[in-house]
């Protein structure tokens, strides 16, 4: 008996002790053979992603986990950041990307009529909803986060807590917001664009007069609130303050009954990837089911995959109004967002 | 001084070293600042001034030319205010613990001022900053004490990083005053406070001005700490400005045509500086020789250390104590408690942050390389300057120090435009930072040089040339020599340049050549201060290891002169 207690002891310790779950430890068996010895040949791939930094660092050490002798090198910023990134490389022809991924869908619109875009359809995305596939096979949803408010409980009681996006507008939350800046997240210009669906610019133009605080990326009001330095966030990643509250954070979220955005994160290949091996078979490991359960459990996004869980704790997507703006209006109205938001915010 | 080589007596071999040296600082220099002005006025037919009209018409960008004057302003102000009081109780008086404070204003001089400001976001952000959490606690009134996120903010936290310079000039100046004249009006019946007044003052009032005039300098070119308090605060100054410029879809042209006005107010500052020293006509400044007698505080003494304390408090104890804090803390704006503790932030840095290692390994070979080849660039431009090697060698002194007028934002948007098309296609390249840093660490490091090269009478080499020996071989075998420990200080100051370099670098960096201020920067943008501390900390170790090192080897503070 005691061996037994023993060595279960010790398989528990191994495995806190290993370095990826057991889960993603046997690569998936889509990508041919041929596919599997170039890609180790090139030895890396360049991922661009907007991805919060610590849960696109985990999902690389996935990947390097079940591929050994291939590196993912893992450049976070924001959305637009990217997005310029690529633009600038390329006009020097400097030839750096293989994985884009973004959470502004307009940008996939864009590269995609640019031609910047390798067409690839991962194995298995053939279940996933409408809403995260590109219907000429170039790019995907990799991942999906609500847009939402949330407070911090020791500064706001769950009483006076706005409710609802028009409540923020609310003059006593004066100097006690902070908002994300959509010219960097593209969640964040998703929000603003499905916000003045519903209310016009006019909602910006009162927001603004509440003194709102301006960080860059829809991960940071995470970290803003659960300091207490603003003790509401006005927008950011859903996820974000999930993972916040998860470790303890004295966060709450709030979902509007307005209407919450619901922001797909496509992901795509370059066309002038440098590893265009290894940019596949790790456009497919990320799109596998146990990956998009591995960022659905501890990372708290949802996933495009229907076989996906999620934990008990977070809503499920058809119990809430979700507002999913059109990626080709997102495209063509991304100068007036950034312009209009900077003329209100001031920077 | 006659010129004892400028005539052709016999021929130099080395004239294609001397002839090739100044050529590449010629091409070093012009070709970015041509490109800038090319690029501000070219339109899609010809020249034009459009771009110029742009700019100055757009409200937003009028915005930002004000605050980036109003920070300015107060940042030269504010530090003479504190600077100059510093460096005559320090060079003056009885003072206690001047070494003390000495090598803490040295502390504050190489502290990156973005790192400050990090810092000062959580010591007094209105809401969690620890110092208005303790005013809370303390008074129980709920309005906060101090809010960073606000002009007087920025202008607070770049003065503490930038009244040294002021420091530096007027501490030197009082070293090199006598004491005789103030004695002798003291034995004429005048009170300490109308001596220092009527006597003292009048005597640094040069290197006040001076002061004053190199840290609206400083303010004016100043990217990260603006980044970093002006923009949550919703407004920018002329250097963010110019960086949102390069946002999708980048307007390169527009960025040009901002960046002239920043330089043109550079040159004329600085022009204003050299006018101010260069009628420096007292005959009791610059002498050696001479008493410096310590004037007495009596009760004064510990009040005075106490002011000092309070400043070195804000520059140094305060941010420093609140980073390591955050390093080691799970969360930052949480009491250090055992729960709250880890390790977690420099696991994540250093292991599970793949870009961690290879921006400090781009940073550590940028900064030897760049001080290295700059070290010897500036020594031999010096030297060429110095004992009139070639022909206009005025023009290399002057050119060696234009770089001092050119912001790092706009020589990186100078550099961007030079070094993206052919002849020279380096952007992606480590070798493009490499060139920045080189052009901009340039000036500090040859003014260096240059007095090093002037404090080594030509004799020697006249001796060595004498018993014909080349000019190259004196150079190696006499002066060389000589100059070591000057080489060693401008070797130095490029380094530490080099490694807190973020100006330039924000729009010259691409993924691959990342260096560890645009991962700091990058960290920022998410909110990561736990991971910002662990490599600020490490960015710190480094330049105090450097200046550690090269004060050991010098034998005196990099600071400058003491007495």
């Amino acid at each position: 008996m005691p061996c037994r207690a023993l060595a279960l002891l010790l398989a528990a310790v191994l495995a806190l002790l290993s370095p990826a779950p057991a889960a993603a430890q046997a690569p998936p068996a889509a990508a041919p053979a041929s596919v599997l010895e170039a890609a180790k040949k090139e030895g890396k791939v360049v991922w661009y992603t907007s991805l919060a930094l610590p849960s696109a660092e985990k999902v690389a050490k996935l990947f390097e986990a079940a591929y050994p002798g291939i590196k993912v090198e893992v450049n976070r910023t924001g959305s637009q950041r990217i997005l310029q990134r690529v633009m600038q490389e390329l006009q020097a022809n400097i030839k750096n990307v293989d994985v884009i991924h973004t959470s502004d869908a307009g940008h996939f619109v864009l590269l995609k009529d640019k031609k910047l875009l390798a067409r690839h359809v991962p194995a298995g995305v053939d279940v996933f909803p409408a809403g995260f596939k590109d219907k000429d096979g170039y790019y995907f949803g990799l991942r999906a986060t609500l847009n939402v408010i949330a407070y911090n409980t020791q500064k706001v009681t769950a009483a006076e807590a706005p409710k609802t996006w028009k409540d923020l507008l609310d003059p006593k939350w004066k100097g006690k917001l902070v908002t994300a800046h959509p010219g960097y997240s593209g969640v964040i210009s998703t929000h603003v664009l499905a916000l003045v669906h519903l209310y016009g610019w006019e909602y910006f133009q009162q927001l603004a007069k509440n003194s709102v605080m301006l960080v860059q990326s829809a991960v940071d009001p995470s970290g803003v609130v659960a300091s207490g330095e603003r003790p509401v966030a006005v927008n950011g990643g859903e996820y974000t303050f999930y993972q916040a509250r998860k470790k303890g954070n004295p966060v709450e979220i709030v979902y509007p009954k307005e209407g919450v955005p619901l922001v797909v994160s496509p992901s795509a290949i370059a066309a002038f990837a440098p590893h265009p091996n290894a940019a596949r078979l790790f456009t497919d490991f990320s799109f596998t089911k146990d990956v998009q359960q591995v960022m659905a459990d501890s990372e708290g996004l949802y996933s495009g995959h229907p076989e996906v869980k999620y934990p008990a704790d977070k809503p499920k997507l058809g119990d809430l109004k979700l507002l999913a703006p059109d990626p080709e209006e997102l495209e063509k109205r991304s100068e007036e967002i950034k312009k209009r938001f900077v003329e209100f915010f001031g920077a | 001084m006659a010129p004892r080589d400028s005539g052709p007596r016999g021929l130099d071999r080395a004239l294609p070293v001397w002839i090739g040296t100044a050529l590449a600082l010629v091409v070093l220099m012009g070709l970015p600042l041509g490109w800038l002005a090319h690029m501000s006025v070219s339109g899609e037919s010809g020249y034009t001034l459009a771009r110029y009209r742009d700019v100055f018409a757009d409200p937003a960008l009028q915005k930002a030319l004000w605050n980036t004057v109003v920070l300015s302003f107060w940042v030269g102000v504010a530090s003479v205010a504190v600077g100059a009081p510093l460096a005559w109780l320090t060079a003056r008086t009885d003072v206690p613990g001047r070494g003390l404070i000495r090598g803490l204003v040295l502390a504050s001089f190489v502290t990156p001022p973005f790192l400050g400001a990090f810092a000062w976001v959580m010591l007094a952000g209105p809401n969690a900053g620890y110092l208005n959490r303790l005013w809370r606690a303390v008074t129980g009134v709920e309005a906060p004490l101090v809010n960073i996120f606000t002009m007087p903010g920025l202008i607070f936290v770049v003065t503490i990083y930038t009244f040294p310079y002021v420091y530096i000039m007027v501490a030197n100046t009082l070293a090199l005053i006598a004491s005789d004249m103030e004695e002798a009006g003291a034995i004429l019946g005048a009170g300490r406070l109308w001596v220092a007044l009527t006597i003292t003052f009048p005597m640094v009032l040069p290197a006040l001005v001076s002061g004053f005039i190199l840290s609206v300098l400083q303010a004016l070119a100043l990217f990260g700490s603006p980044a970093i308090l002006a923009l949550p605060a919703g407004f920018h100054t002329i250097t963010t400005q110019i960086w949102s410029l390069f946002q999708f879809p980048p307007k390169v042209e527009m960025a040009a045509a901002f960046s002239v006005p920043l330089l043109l107010a550079t040159i004329v500052l600085l022009w204003l500086q050299k006018r101010l020293l260069g009628r420096r006509g007292y005959a009791a400044v610059g002498g050696k020789g001479g008493r410096r007698r310590v004037i007495p505080l009596g009760p004064w003494r510990y009040p005075a250390l106490g002011a000092c304390l309070v400043v070195m408090a804000a520059a140094i104890f305060l941010p420093y104590g609140i980073l390591a804090k955050a390093a080691f803390s799970k969360a930052w704006a949480q009491p250090l408690t055992w729960d709250n503790l880890t390790l977690g932030n420099f696991a994540f840095t250093f292991f599970q942050y793949s870009a961690t290692r290879d921006a400090v390994v781009n940073t550590l070979e940028l900064g030897l390389l760049t001080a290295t080849v700059g070290a010897g660039l500036v020594a031999l431009l010096a030297y060429i300057a110095s004992r009139r090697l070639v022909f206009g060698y005025q023009v290399v002194a002057f050119l060696a120090l234009v770089p001092v007028v050119i912001p790092g934002v706009v020589l990186a948007v100078a550099l961007f435009i030079a070094y993206t098309r052919p002849p020279f296609v380096l952007y992606g390249t480590l070798w493009i930072l490499f060139i920045a840093y080189l052009t901009k660490e340039m000036p500090v490091g040859y003014a260096q040089s240059d007095a090093t090269f002037r404090g080594i009478p030509p004799d020697l080499e006249d001796a060595g040339r004498i018993l014909g020996a080349g000019r190259l071989r004196v150079l190696g075998d006499i002066t060389g020599p000589l100059a070591r420990s000057g080489v060693i200080a401008a070797w130095c100051f490029i380094f530490i340049g080099v490694i807190r370099e973020l100006s330039a670098s924000i729009i010259l960096f691409t993924p691959n050549t990342k260096v560890m201020s645009v991962v700091l920067f990058d960290l920022k943008e998410e909110g990561q201060f736990g991971a910002i501390a662990v490599l600020g900390l490490l960015m710190l170790a480094l330049t105090f290891a450097t200046v550690t090192l090269v004060q050991a080897v010098l034998g005196h503070d990099v600071l400058g002169a003491r007495d």
